[in-house]
């Protein structure tokens, strides 16, 4: 029995070591002050320093911020609303919306990302395609018009991306909150005087945002760490933070990069806990709501 | 105090195919407190709904102070509701749920304050406003939905078995509330449940449904001594129904006996049920009795005995205040005024026997398990007719 938890703990420690030690090289190494992966040469932050110095990682850091916000912003309004349109659909249509939603949750990074590159080339070929022959007719030319609506990978294909691959987590974390709520609030509040829109606004809105904002956070994390579908996504001109460490990788591993994964290791470290604190949190009040209700009568 | 508020029209409501309100009319008068009383599933959650404004009936029409509403959406309603599950805004301390109709009708600041203390020291709840409504007891979240929703003077309010959730004790002394407030303001109130003491305590007017249908309409005092038919009987209080004849007015004939009673106008011979009611019995020498039976099981109940009496076979529950053994043989009598004559009706010959006895007697029958009962309880009857 003992010995048995010994070599579990054992085998739980070698786990965390294979799973974190990688990152810990990455880290402390970013401090130090030779190019070396192999001999530490005491601490500097010089690294960091050049970092913040290099045009294409400071640029790639305002894409990469942009296209996060962007893409949260407008999946968070079109997720919570796809799924209080779910919650509405009978329950057979519920049922397979919400498996066709959870496909791309399951689907390879790279096929997403191949397929939708494949489809922006496929729309913008038609597109140019279309806007020559517009620009061929006799009365566009009469009329001294001049189309164009071919488009090519940029910030645009990227941003589309990557709102769409942001919407099935805001969907997943919005629709248990509307499984909780009390069928009988927006009634009561349009008892109370309130059109249907704003007894939306005032009273069930509420009700969702937490699960609103946990959904936030989640597509903010994944399109900060999204590298396979950016890939894909965004063509030449424009670059994302995972983009630029991977290009400048394949020159060779500076400490510039291993400072610039610290610093993105980081920050999706403090946004993951406070996804799993608030969660917690509202798992344990509910918890707590539900112990009250079975004690009142 | 006899004007007309609410008028339901041949209200009809069938979901998918399922039809749920049958021609349902009824009105309602101004500060009237009517119940709707009536098993689960009968519709009475569904009629008020249709009142509030919260489902379209399929045909009919609600008119309100003369004025057709069908099409009027709820929050142009002069209607306020209280929920069965009181649905609170669990976001709002308990002066912003309270204060949430006057926020939206642009009540300015020190009004609205004023009038929400009001209401707040009518259902004796000062001191709460600033919990929210999950750190409340369910009786406290249950004045304060009533008191959202009479904040707003409505002139009517509806209300789904507000006392539902409550433990008996908290549920007397909130149906005593319940009443002096709707007293206090002065509104019409239309209240569902189906707890059929509650109907009685609190009512002016009594409306039994079930089946989508309004079986009678009454004061507590109607219903309880005249009801309609054995399913009204049955639903209000303890009944024996029985199987009887009126050979002329004003003699019923039982068990091959005649007795006297007051009721009168069927035809000659008409097979009617016979309702008495449990404590209109009285247990007298054997030979001074109308009938003569047998004690079979006697159940204190704290005011009174409930006695079980087999009369040949068919079983009558009695309530008394005096014991008598198990085995006794005891003579009973009825009083004319004790006999309620019904027509036959769907309803005859499914409730009222307490030859099916057991100890949830008092529960409310369950239609299935008498159906199945129902032919060995006939050959009985009708042994005993023999003898
Ligand atoms: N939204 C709905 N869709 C389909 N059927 C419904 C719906 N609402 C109610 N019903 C049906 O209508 C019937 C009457 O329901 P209603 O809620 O009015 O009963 P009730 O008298 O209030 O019962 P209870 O005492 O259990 O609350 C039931 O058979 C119910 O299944
Ligand atoms: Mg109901």
């Amino acid at each position: 029995m003992k010995k048995n938890g010994v070599v579990s703990r054992l085998l739980l420690a070698v786990m965390f070591l294979f799973l974190y030690a990688p990152i810990f090289v990455l880290i402390i190494f970013s401090f130090n002050d030779s190019k070396s992966t192999a001999v530490w040469n005491g601490f500097t932050l010089n690294w960091y320093v050049e970092l913040f110095q290099n045009r294409a990682v400071m640029s790639a850091l305002r894409t990469t911020l942009l296209v996060s916000v962007l893409a949260t912003a407008i999946a968070t309004v079109a997720g919570t609303a796809a799924a209080i349109g779910f919650y509405s659909m009978r329950r057979r249509s519920r049922t397979a919306c919400l498996a066709v939603n959870n496909i791309p949750l399951t689907n390879a990074d790279v096929i997403t990302g191949v397929s939708m590159m494949l489809l922006f080339v496929f729309v913008g070929q038609g597109l140019s395609a279309f806007s020559n022959w517009l620009n061929g007719l006799q009365w566009v030319e009469d009329a001294n018009l001049w189309f164009d609506f071919s488009f090519s990978l940029g910030f645009g294909t990227l941003l589309i991306a990557h709102i769409t691959f942001d919407i099935p987590y805001v969907i997943l974390s919005v629709l248990p909150k509307l499984r909780q709520l009390d069928p009988n609030l927006a009634e009561a509040a349009q008892d109370l005087g309130a059109t249907r829109f704003v007894a939306f606004w005032k009273v069930v809105l509420p009700e969702l945002m937490p699960g609103i904002v946990n959904g936030m956070l989640i597509a903010f994390t994944m399109s900060i760490d999204d590298f396979v579908i950016s890939y894909f996504t965004a063509g030449s001109q424009v670059s994302t933070l995972s983009m630029v460490v991977y290009s400048m990788v394949r020159r060779q591993i500076s400490p510039e990069i291993k400072a610039l994964s610290t610093l993105m290791f980081v920050a999706v470290l403090i946004l993951l806990v406070i996804i799993n604190l608030r969660q917690a949190r509202q798992e344990s009040a509910a918890a707590r709501r539900r112990h009250a209700a079975a004690r009142q009568p | 105090m006899s004007k007309e508020l609410i008028r339901l029209q041949d209200l009809c409501m069938a979901y998918d195919d399922e039809q749920v309100l049958d021609h349902l009319n009824l009105y309602i008068n101004d500060q009237e407190f009517l119940t709707l009383l009536g098993p689960s599933g009968c519709g009475k959650t569904t009629t008020l709904r249709i009142i509030g404004g919260f489902v379209t009936p399929t045909s009919g029409d609600v008119f309100f102070d003369g004025v057709r509403i069908n099409d009027v959406p709820p929050y142009q309603r002069k209607i306020n509701t209280v929920f069965q599950k009181y649905a609170l805004f669990p976001h709002l301390n308990v002066f912003e749920n309270v204060a949430f109709g006057l926020r939206l009708k642009k009540v300015p600041e020190k009004e609205l304050r004023q009038r929400v203390m009001e209401m707040l020291e009518v259902v004796s709840l000062k001191g709460f406003e600033n919990r929210k409504p999950d750190a409340l007891s369910g009786g406290q979240q249950q004045r304060v939905a009533i008191a959202r929703a009479l904040v707003n003077r409505p002139k009517v309010l509806l209300l789904d078995e507000p006392l539902g959730a409550l433990d008996l004790k908290l549920r007397k002394d909130m149906q005593i509330e319940l009443k002096k407030i709707q007293q206090q303001v002065g509104i019409t109130f239309i209240y569902v449940t189906h707890d059929q003491e509650e109907a009685l305590t609190m009512s002016d007017t009594i409306v039994v449904m079930d089946g989508g249908h309004i079986q009678q309409i009454g004061t507590p005092e109607d219903i309880y001594n005249e009801p309609k038919n054995a399913f009204v009987a049955d639903f209000i209080g303890e009944s024996n129904i029985i199987d009887g004849v009126m050979p002329r007015d004003k003699v019923v004939k039982m068990y091959g006996r005649e007795f006297a009673c007051l009721d009168g106008g069927f035809a000659e011979n008409e097979p009617v049920d016979v309702v008495i009611r449990p404590e209109d019995i009285d247990i007298v020498p054997v030979e001074q009795g109308q009938l003569v039976g047998t004690v079979t099981s006697v159940t204190f109940k704290g005011m009174q005995y409930d006695i079980i009496v087999d009369f040949r076979g068919f079983k009558w529950l009695i309530q008394t205040t005096d014991h008598s053994p198990v085995g006794a043989r005891i003579g009973v009598k009825i009083d004319p005024d004790g006999f309620h004559i019904m027509k036959k009706s769907q309803y005859s010959g499914m409730f009222g026997d307490y030859s099916s006895y057991s100890e949830e007697y008092d529960e409310l029958s369950d239609a299935e398990a008498l159906d199945a009962e129902e032919d060995t309880d006939a050959q009985r009857r009708e042994d005993g007719y023999a003898e």
